[in-house]
């Protein structure tokens, strides 16, 4: 399949167990990476699915077998996979037999926090627990640090704290509320989600975006993307202490959210994308006002951040912090800016393009080293580059649309009326500013959801974020947590 | 030239000049003319027969029984009821002052103008001039968290009116609860609450901790902070833009 295509269930032939299992760990040793594994029970056993995306030649391959409620872990071959194994015995009581570390990672029952914690014991070795609620203004999360004065042998992060039942309450739909659950599931990544819920939706009833409403949603795509690097660079420097490119850049990112704003009256561009289309039009004095504004910011935005790379203790602060190498980076299966930052050259904005990056695709950015240094500068380069692909954008709608173009609005019947391909699998990619977002769901007869998952880069990234912290400083973990700077909400649904 | 860091940073601070918002002394920051601000209904014409508005709406927000009435503080400010509606009744404005002091209040009503109100408590009134808060994060989707990072920017500058945010509860005068209160969050919402000192208070920000928002009835929720814990003052929005945020606070704390 290619990004936003469907394909009917009975198509998705069944394998065997060891044959799954031998496809997929041929194609993670091969470079290819794996979109999601989630299961699906139907009686007494369980049907399940993984998805594996082959960059070279841009398709995704959905693979299903059917096991027993025990079953032999894939995770002690494939360790990208312990993860998802994690959910499905969460989720389903499966038991993925040798699974080395088998616990919740949700807490569905308002038990987040408890369970086992693995500990470390010895003279001298002390525990620090921090979170659910923490010093500063962010989500909930629970972490567990076996440390040695100051070192951390080993952190445990404990999620859940945000579970609301997205992905259950998206079950029946489309229904007029789906698409504020796909705008909410990560508020920060509001695009990004809605517009693979699009992606999806579109993929199950082939009505296609005009190419004006794909230019709108490259548009603000690229700048929730630019919004957030500058406001995590300014978090980083305010970690650092150094204030000056804080103070900077937190009103920076606000002046981007403001441009979000000028095209949908909202800093996150809620009530933008919908199936279909986008429902604010960009015409020509807007897009001029655009262009503008978007040239000082990106002047204040320079002058902001060059001071961060310059300045030597800052330099000194975030080299060699936070270290993961590339080969467990792709053991881990880490993705977007974090798999960037460890050299890992991946996007799927060129790996599974869809709309307007089939047309033109910003380039990637990779830097070599894996710590907290490159996880910066990794955002530094998208930045410029997001820049320049909106300045390049721009300048092609203005050139193409008459003034009057009228706006590519979506057709609101498409929220309420059943109109899916019935028994079908759709899939929606995209690339959102922390990395790959991966929606995907089947229709029931009727063309309502049976079930839908839903993959936030956050899920694939939060055992990074534990790595990275092994054998460093407790107090280099608020300089990692925000080079990592994970969702909460878009991990626990 | 010389580049040493020190007068890079010196230069750097010439050139982005002084950004604090002159509001409240000043006018408010312009915004989008697209800004869904507080919802107006604005007729009474409306045939008896028509759900329209009622039906388009995703959490139910609109209830048409003898009038038509819109709760704010379950709106999405999606504005699908605006595009549902053939006969324009429902409207939104560009009015940023939504907060309000009692759950009630956030209902609008056909044919009722809502001048914002004052909002002090005798309780608000003694932290009139520093207002420390311990911020909760209880689900939700973080939007509404990074609008109140936002006033603590340079730009919004909430330092300047003694309003903080601070780390531990033990020297919050109240707390700013985001989200609709998960279960999983319910025992860390209800410790941090206890762990401030009295007289204390609790803010409720979103339509998520107001109401729930787009989880509402959701099983593996509460329906927002008032089911827990006495609210006092309800500042509505998905998110609510932080001048929203901003205009509710001072207003409590009788600053403006």
């Amino acid at each position: 399949m290619r990004n936003g295509e469907s394909i009917a269930l009975k198509a998705i032939p069944n394998s065997e167990f060891p044959r799954f299992k031998t496809v997929l760990k041929d194609a993670v040793s091969t470079g290819n990476r794996i979109l999601g594994l989630w299961a699906v029970p139907s009686d007494s056993e369980y049907a399940i699915y993984c998805a594996i995306l082959y960059p070279t030649t841009q398709r995704v391959e959905v693979w299903r077998s059917t096991v027993d409620k025990t079953y032999p872990s894939l995770t002690p071959e494939i360790p990208c996979l312990h993860w998802f194994e994690r959910d499905l015995a969460e989720r389903f009581g499966m038991i993925p037999d040798g699974h080395p570390w088998l616990k919740p990672v949700r807490f569905y029952q308002g038990e987040a926090g408890k369970g086992d914690f693995f500990r470390v014991n010895g003279e001298d070795v002390h525990e620090v627990a921090v979170g659910p609620v923490h010093a500063g203004v962010i989500e909930p999360g629970h972490f567990r640090f076996q440390c040695h004065g100051e070192k951390v042998f080993h952190l445990e992060i404990a999620l859940g704290y945000q579970h609301r039942g997205v992905e259950r309450a998206l079950t029946g739909g489309p229904n007029e509320r789906s698409i504020h659950y796909a705008e909410t599931l990560a508020g920060d990544t509001t695009i990004g989600h809605a517009i693979a819920y699009s992606l999806l939706i579109e993929s199950l009833s082939g009505r296609k975006p005009s190419l004006h409403s794909e230019w709108i949603r490259a548009i603000s795509l690229e700048l929730e993307r630019l919004a957030n690097h500058i406001g995590d660079i300014g978090a980083l420097s305010g970690d650092i202490g150094f204030l000056p490119t804080q103070s900077y850049c937190g009103r920076i990112r606000g002046d981007v959210l403001n441009l979000t704003a000028l095209i949908c009256g909202n800093r996150f561009g809620r009530n933008l994308v919908r199936p279909g289309g986008v429902r604010y039009n960009l015409e020509k004095e807007r897009l001029d006002t655009l262009r503008r504004r978007l040239r000082e910011i990106e002047n204040d935005t320079v002058s902001a951040v060059e001071i961060f790379f310059e300045t030597p203790s800052v330099r000194a602060r975030l080299e060699g912090t936070g270290i993961v190498p590339t080969h467990i980076a792709i053991e881990l299966g880490l993705v977007g800016v974090a798999a960037r930052a460890s050299g890992i050259p991946i996007d799927a904005r060129k790996d599974l393009p869809w709309g307007y990056f089939l047309n033109q695709c910003p380039s990637v950015g990779i830097y070599p080293t894996g710590d907290c240094y490159g996880r910066a500068y990794v955002r530094w380069l998208e930045i410029q580059e997001s820049f320049r692909f909106l300045h390049r954008i721009t300048e092609t709608i203005s050139e193409e649309i008459p003034g009057n173009e009228t706006a590519p609005t979506y057709n609101a019947g498409i929220r309420t009326e059943s109109f899916l391909s019935p028994e079908s699998l759709g899939i929606g990619v995209t690339e959102g500013w922390r990395g790959e977002i991966f929606h995907v769901a089947a229709t029931d007869q009727a063309g309502r959801f049976a079930w839908y998952r839903v993959f936030d880069p956050s899920f694939h990234n939060w055992f990074g974020l534990a790595y990275a912290m092994r054998g460093g400083e407790i107090s280099d973990f608020p300089l990692c947590n925000k080079s990592f700077n994970l969702s909460y909400c878009g991990h626990d649904l | 030239m010389i580049t040493t860091p020190l007068l890079s940073i010196l230069r750097a601070r010439a050139k982005q000049k002084y950004r604090t918002l002159p509001y409240p002394k000043g006018n408010p920051p312009p915004l989008s003319d697209r800004f869904l601000g507080k919802p107006l209904i604005t007729s009474t014409s409306c045939p008896m027969d028509c759900f329209l508005c009622v039906t388009s709406c995703p959490v139910g927000a609109i209830q048409k029984e003898e009038a038509l009435h819109l709760d704010m503080g379950g709106c999405l400010f999606c504005g699908a009821c605006v595009e549902a509606c053939p006969k324009g009744t429902i409207c939104f404005s560009k009015d940023f002052q939504l907060a309000t002091r009692d759950r009630e209040s956030l209902v609008i009503r056909q044919n009722k103008t809502n001048v914002p109100s004052p909002l002090w408590t005798d309780v608000s009134r003694k932290f009139r001039r520093s207002f420390k808060l311990r911020q909760v994060s209880a689900g939700g989707c973080n939007a509404c968290e990074a609008d109140c990072n936002v006033l603590s920017t340079i730009a919004w500058d909430m330092g300047r009116f003694g309003v903080q945010f601070v780390a531990s509860p033990r020297h919050a005068d109240g707390i700013l609860v985001t989200g609709p209160v998960t279960e999983n969050m319910k025992v860390a919402l209800e410790k941090t609450y206890k762990a401030v000192p009295s007289p204390k208070v609790v803010i409720a920000v979103g339509s998520c901790a107001i109401s729930g928002g787009p989880y509402k009835d959701h099983p593996e929720q509460k329906n927002g902070v008032s089911s827990l814990l006495p609210v006092d003052l309800f500042i509505p929005g998905c998110p609510p833009h932080p001048l929203t945020i901003l205009e509710g606070l001072l207003r409590f704390l009788d600053q403006i």
